[in-house]
C-alpha cells in the first residue's frame, strides 16, 4: 500500500515523495484502497459535488423555515446583497460563502437532501468557502475537485486522530474540522503547497479548539448554522493567512492530538445532549419547553 | 477508529438531514436491526439510550429509526413521512427513553422488533459521521460495524464454521461486478452473524435467495445503500 495515510506528516511525506498534491493524493489513497480507478473515484467525487450544489441553489432561493420556526430564509437574505458590497464590511467572496453555508444548513434543517461533509451539523463550511471561492477564481469544477479532495484528507486524518462526532468532541469536531478542511482545500485550490495546507489548517482548527455543542433543544439549527456561516471566514481568513506567509507554529497533527485530549475532558454536558451552554439559556429552555424536553438547568 | 477509512466516509454519506449521527446513522440502524430479524415486525420499540433519549425528537432520530425499520435509505425524503407511513404499514411503534448503561456509546439504541411468531432485540450506536455499530444482538455481544452510505452490505447468519464462511464469500465473488469489500463476523447462539460489506452493483433479490439456498447458511438480507453517491 503506496498512497495510505493517518497524520499530515505521512501525508506531507508522500506529496513530496511522488511530487504531488494532497488532492491527487486523496484520489489515490481511495483508489488504492477500494480497487477502483483514479477516474471512477473522481466521478464519485463529481456526483458529491452535484448534491451541494443542489443544495445551495435551493437554500439561496428558500423561504421554507424548520418545523420549530428557529431558522429559515436567511440564506436568501444575505445573497440577495451579493452585488451591493458597498453596504458590506467583509466581500463579495466571504458574503457569498456566508449565504452558501446558510443554504446548506437551512436545507439540513428542513430534512432535505444534503452532503454531510463531514457532519450534517457542519456541512455547510466546506461548500460555502470552496464554491464561493471558485467562483471568484472563475476556476471552474475541476479545481473545486480538487479542494474537496484536499478537504477530506484533512478530515480523515482529524478523524483517525481525535474525532468527528459531537457526542464525543462537542462543535469542534463538526463545525471545528469542517472550518480546518475548507481551510485546507482553499489553500490548495489557490495554489498553496501541502505544508501551506496543513499552516492553514492548524491555524483554523486552533481556533475552533473546546466548541461546545450546545445546540438548542438539541436541534442541528441554533446556533449550528451561523456558526458554519461565520466558519467561512474562518477559513478564508487562514488561509489568506497562510498565503502571507505566516506558519502555525504549532504543526497540525499536534493540534488534532490537542483537540483529542479536550474531547476526553469536555464534559458530556457540552457534547450534543442540550444540557449546557446555549441549550440552557433562557432561550434554550424555552424551545426546550416547547419541545416538551426537561428543563435542567436554569441560568 | 481503526478501520481504514474511505475519502467517502468523509465526504458523505448523502442525506436527509438534519444530523448524520442522529438520523443517517439511526436509520441505519433501524435497517440493520430488520435485516437481522429477517421478517416483517407488526410493533416495534425503540429505547434510546444518552444523547439519542435527550434530543431524539428534533434531531428526527425516531423518525429515521422507524424509516430505517421499513428499510428506508438514508438518503430516501420519506423519512420526514415515517409515521404516518408506519401507519399506513399497520405497524405499531413506541419510543422509551432508558438508561442502557455506563459503557453504552452515547447514541445508543435498543430495538425491540416483534411479530406473531418471534421477537428479537438488537442493540447498536451512531459512531459519528453515519457510522455505526451493532454491539447485541437478543442477549449476545456482538460487533458489527456499517456505514451509512459507503457498501451496499450482506447480514446473514451461518454455520459456525470458517469453511461455511468462506464457501459463501466464494459464490459471492463468482457473481458479476461484485465484490467483497469487507466482512465482519462474530458469534451468535453457536453460530456466526456477518456482515458482508459489498462493492460493485446492486445485489439482485434472486441472487440473494440462491446464497440462502447454500448448505449451512440460515439467512441473507441485503441492505440498501445511498443510490445517488
Ligand atoms: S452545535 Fe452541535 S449540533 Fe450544532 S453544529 Fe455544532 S456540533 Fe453540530
Amino acid at each position: 500500500m503506496e498512497y495510505q495515510f493517518k497524520t499530515a506528516e505521512e501525508v506531507i511525506n508522500l506529496c513530496k515523495k511522488h511530487k504531488i498534491s494532497i488532492s491527487e493524493l486523496a484520489k489515490r489513497y481511495e483508489s488504492e484502497r477500494s480497487g477502483k480507478s483514479t477516474a471512477n473515484v473522481r466521478e464519485r467525487m463529481k456526483r458529491t459535488r452535484d448534491v451541494m450544489y443542489e443544495a445551495i441553489q435551493k437554500g439561496i432561493k428558500s423561504n421554507e423555515r424548520s418545523k420549530m420556526g428557529m431558522v429559515g430564509g436567511d440564506a436568501k437574505k444575505i445573497y440577495k446583497h451579493i452585488n451591493s458590497t458597498s453596504k458590506i464590511m467583509g466581500n463579495k467572496v466571504t458574503l457569498r460563502a456566508m449565504a452558501y453555508a446558510t443554504a446548506v444548513g437551512e436545507q439540513n434543517a428542513c430534512m432535505r437532501r444534503i452532503v454531510a461533509f463531514p457532519t450534517a451539523g457542519g456541512s455547510g463550511v466546506v461548500p460555502g468557502v470552496l464554491f464561493s471561492c471558485s467562483e471568484h477564481f472563475k476556476a471552474g469544477k475541476r479545481k473545486l475537485l480538487k479542494g474537496m479532495f484536499c478537504a477530506s484528507a484533512v478530515g480523515l486524518i482529524i478523524a483517525e486522530g481525535a474525532t468527528l462526532s459531537a457526542a464525543k468532541g462537542g462543535c469542534q469536531a463538526e463545525v471545528g474540522a469542517a472550518v480546518a478542511m475548507s481551510a485546507a482545500g482553499l489553500t490548495e485550490m489557490r495554489g498553496g503547497t501541502p505544508e501551506q495546507c496543513f499552516h492553514a489548517a492548524a491555524i483554523a482548527l486552533k481556533s475552533y479548539l473546546g466548541l461546545a455543542c450546545d445546540p438548542l433543544g438539541g436541534l442541528v439549527e441554533v446556533p449550528c448554522i451561523k456558526r458554519n456561516a461565520i466558519g467561512c471566514m474562518a477559513a478564508i481568513g487562514a488561509s489568506d493567512m497562510v498565503i502571507c506567509g505566516v506558519t502555525s507554529f504549532i504543526p497540525f497533527d499536534e493540534v488534532v492530538q490537542a483537540m483529542n485530549n479536550i474531547a476526553e475532558i469536555m464534559s458530556p454536558k457540552l457534547r450534543e445532549t442540550a444540557l449546557g451552554g446555549l441549550a440552557v439559556t433562557k432561550t434554550g429552555n424555552m424551545i426546550k419547553r416547547k419541545l416538551g424536553l426537561k428543563v435542567t438547568t436554569e441560568l | 477508529m481503526s478501520e481504514d477509512l474511505s475519502i467517502f466516509d468523509i465526504a458523505g454519506p448523502v442525506m436527509v438531514g438534519p444530523s448524520s449521527s442522529h438520523t443517517a446513522g439511526a436509520c441505519k440502524i433501524g435497517q440493520f436491526a430488520r435485516a437481522l430479524f429477517h421478517a416483517t415486525p407488526t410493533e416495534v420499540v425503540f429505547y434510546l439510550h444518552g444523547s439519542f433519549g435527550e434530543v431524539y425528537k428534533g434531531h428526527a432520530t425516531d423518525r429515521a429509526l422507524l424509516g430505517g425499520v421499513m428499510k428506508f435509505q438514508t438518503s430516501d425524503p420519506r423519512i420526514r413521512d415515517a409515521f404516518e407511513i408506519a401507519k399506513e404499514k399497520n405497524l405499531k411503534y413506541e419510543f422509551i427513553v432508558k438508561d442502557l448503561g455506563e459503557n453504552a456509546h452515547p447514541n445508543t439504541v435498543k430495538i425491540v422488533l416483534k411479530n406473531e411468531n418471534s421477537k428479537m432485540s438488537v442493540t447498536g450506536s451512531s459512531i459519528g459521521g453515519g457510522m455505526i455499530e451493532i454491539t447485541k444482538v437478543d442477549n449476545f455481544d456482538v460487533l458489527l460495524h456499517g456505514r451509512a452510505g459507503k457498501y451496499l452490505s450482506l447480514v446473514a447468519q451461518l454455520d459456525h464454521n470458517d469453511e461455511c464462511l468462506l464457501n459463501f464469500q466464494k459464490h459471492i465473488n463468482k457473481l458479476e461486478d461484485i465484490s467483497v469489500a469487507a466482512i465482519d463476523k462474530s458469534d451468535f447462539k453457536k453460530k456466526t452473524l456477518a456482515v458482508i460489506s459489498l462493492e460493485g452493483r446492486r445485489i439482485k433479490l434472486s441472487e440473494v435467495i440462491e446464497l440462502e439456498k447454500l448448505e449451512g447458511v440460515d439467512f441473507v438480507r441485503s441492505l440498501s445503500k445511498l443510490e445517488t453517491q
